[in-house]
């Protein structure tokens, strides 16, 4: 395919056209970070459980539900991924995430996408204020094997596999999963990680909506790039509870990729 | 450097279209920009095992930082190193992006651009032909794109990096599946708005 220098330039313009509205004028339509402590919960509580430091735990998650996920007994990253309940071929897809929102941090206001172009889950709060990671992914034997030579620990790669067996899934169903609560950030042009502690003091909080009917999993283990040198995971406690969507729901109005993203699931009758 | 003559496989790509193989323990898999400004979405699965693929997190992880050059391990979402760049006249790859699909274009520029060609269908052709369904894509390498991550978090795809006749090279630690889109992608910068084709050579080892 040859294309003339006329269509390349307009492509040109409407893509730079694109990113100046998502580099800008959505970052500032973001809300501030949510309050602490949080809030109670307003709607009907469904479940509650306390999933325990190493360890994993999947709920089903009905469109209009959420998780709230709470450290409330010290400091706890949580990887995340999920399904769609009814064709768990469509599942988080952080790469599309990131790159639609132009933007690699999970915050208030920003809402997680499946790889079929259509909203998984929207973050309602975060006390955090976007401390999360989408970069590295979790545990696995062999990082936790070096980083705690002298104890036996659970890993994220192994609990992700046993949550997906659980719900008739394997390993070839695994996506690249989210860390709540992990303060990773690029910090040179080379692109090298830091742990960026800073950015998470106290007890923080996630709220997590469901768009669509989902299956969610989650794993409670040390991130990988955690400083601390001791495996010692804190229990988290999690909500289920029905939302509420105000009329003029942030999530869904944040940034004019939300907006086709909703339409898409809108179409889909997610 | 080597020579395309003494390459035991050549394939030329076209603009748009994919294209799988499978390099074996040792050999060495030159891929071309011929034209430079081209994506290369890659995506590699163990060859007696498709289970096992290439994991972009792990990748990150094992290296610690967040583009592809030279002295990155590809790592498979086992551990295991796949494959190692050995040569690289581009200087900046991304693994972030992932790759382009009709659904996530409707999000990004509108709904106006669902129909076009993109590389999720190029993947889901391609893995098709082993036995493997969507399931089996994942996110992938995308070789001579440029995604700046900067320190609070904006990432954005900007011009291309590669001159024409650019190239990378990997040799491969376990026989690997290689699955390429050439991408199709004309509404952001990853092709210079214009996809052209490119070249794969595979060598023996040496």
């Amino acid at each position: 395919m040859s294309r003339t220098p006329e269509q390349i330039a307009a492509d040109r313009a409407r893509y730079e056209e694109h990113q100046r509205k998502g580099l800008t004028f959505a970052a500032r339509a973001l809300p501030e970070a949510s309050a602490m402590p949080a809030a109670p919960i307003a709607g009907d509580v469904i479940a509650t459980e306390t999933l325990a430091g190493g360890w994993y735990w999947s709920t089903l998650l009905r469109q209009g539900e959420a998780l709230r996920i709470a450290q409330a007994h010290g400091f706890a990253s949580v990887a995340l991924v999920c399904w769609s309940a009814r064709d768990t071929s469509e599942r988080l897809n952080l790469p599309d995430t990131v790159k639609v929102q132009w933007d690699t941090r999970a915050q208030r206001g920003r809402v997680l996408f499946s790889d079929m172009g259509r909203v998984m889950l929207s973050i309602t709060e975060d006390s955090s204020g976007g401390a999360h990671d989408v970069l590295l992914g979790g545990s696995t034997a062999a990082a936790n094997a070096a980083k705690y030579p002298d104890v036996a620990t659970r890993n994220t790669r192994d609990n992700l596999v046993l949550a997906a067996g659980k719900l008739g899934l394997s390993r070839r169903d695994l996506p690249m999963a989210l860390t709540l609560f992990a303060p990773v950030r690029v910090t040179d042009d080379e692109g090298h990680f830091a742990w960026q502690s800073d950015l998470l003091d106290g007890n923080h909080y996630v709220d997590l909506r469901a768009e669509m009917d989902l299956l969610v999993a989650l794993s409670n283990c040390p991130h990988p790039l955690d400083p601390g040198p001791v495996y010692a995971p804190n229990p988290v406690e999690i909500t289920r509870y029905v939302a509420e969507v105000p009329v003029d729901d942030l999530c869904r109005t944040a940034t004019a990729e939300a907006v086709r993203g909703f339409a898409n699931n809108a179409r889909a009758g997610a | 450097m080597r020579q395309p003559a003494t390459a035991i496989q050549s394939h030329s790509i076209p603009a748009e279209a994919p294209w799988s193989g499978i390099v074996r323990k040792g050999q060495t898999i030159r891929i071309v920009d011929t034209e430079g400004q081209q994506a290369v979405d890659t995506i590699f699965y163990r060859a007696d095992d498709f289970a096992e693929r290439y994991s972009a997190q792990d990748t990150l992880r094992t290296q610690g930082s967040a583009y592809v050059g030279v002295g990155t391990k590809i790592v498979s979402s086992e551990g295991n190193t796949m494959l190692t760049v050995v040569a690289d006249s581009c200087g900046r790859h991304d693994t972030m992006a992932g790759a382009c699909s009709c659904e996530s274009n409707t999000v990004r520029f509108g709904h106006d651009t669902r129909y076009l060609h993109a590389c999720r269908d190029n993947f889901l052709l391609e893995v098709s032909k082993h036995g493997m369904s969507k399931r089996d894509i994942v996110p992938n390498i995308n070789f001579f794109m440029n995604v700046p991550i900067s320190p609070s978090g904006e990432m954005t795809i900007v011009d291309g990096l590669s001159k024409p006749g650019d190239y990378v090279e990997l040799v491969a630690e376990m026989d690997v599946l290689c699955v390429i889109s050439n991408c199709p992608q004309i509404n952001n910068p990853c092709n210079g708005f214009n996809p052209t084709p490119i070249q794969v050579l595979v060598w023996d080892a040496e």
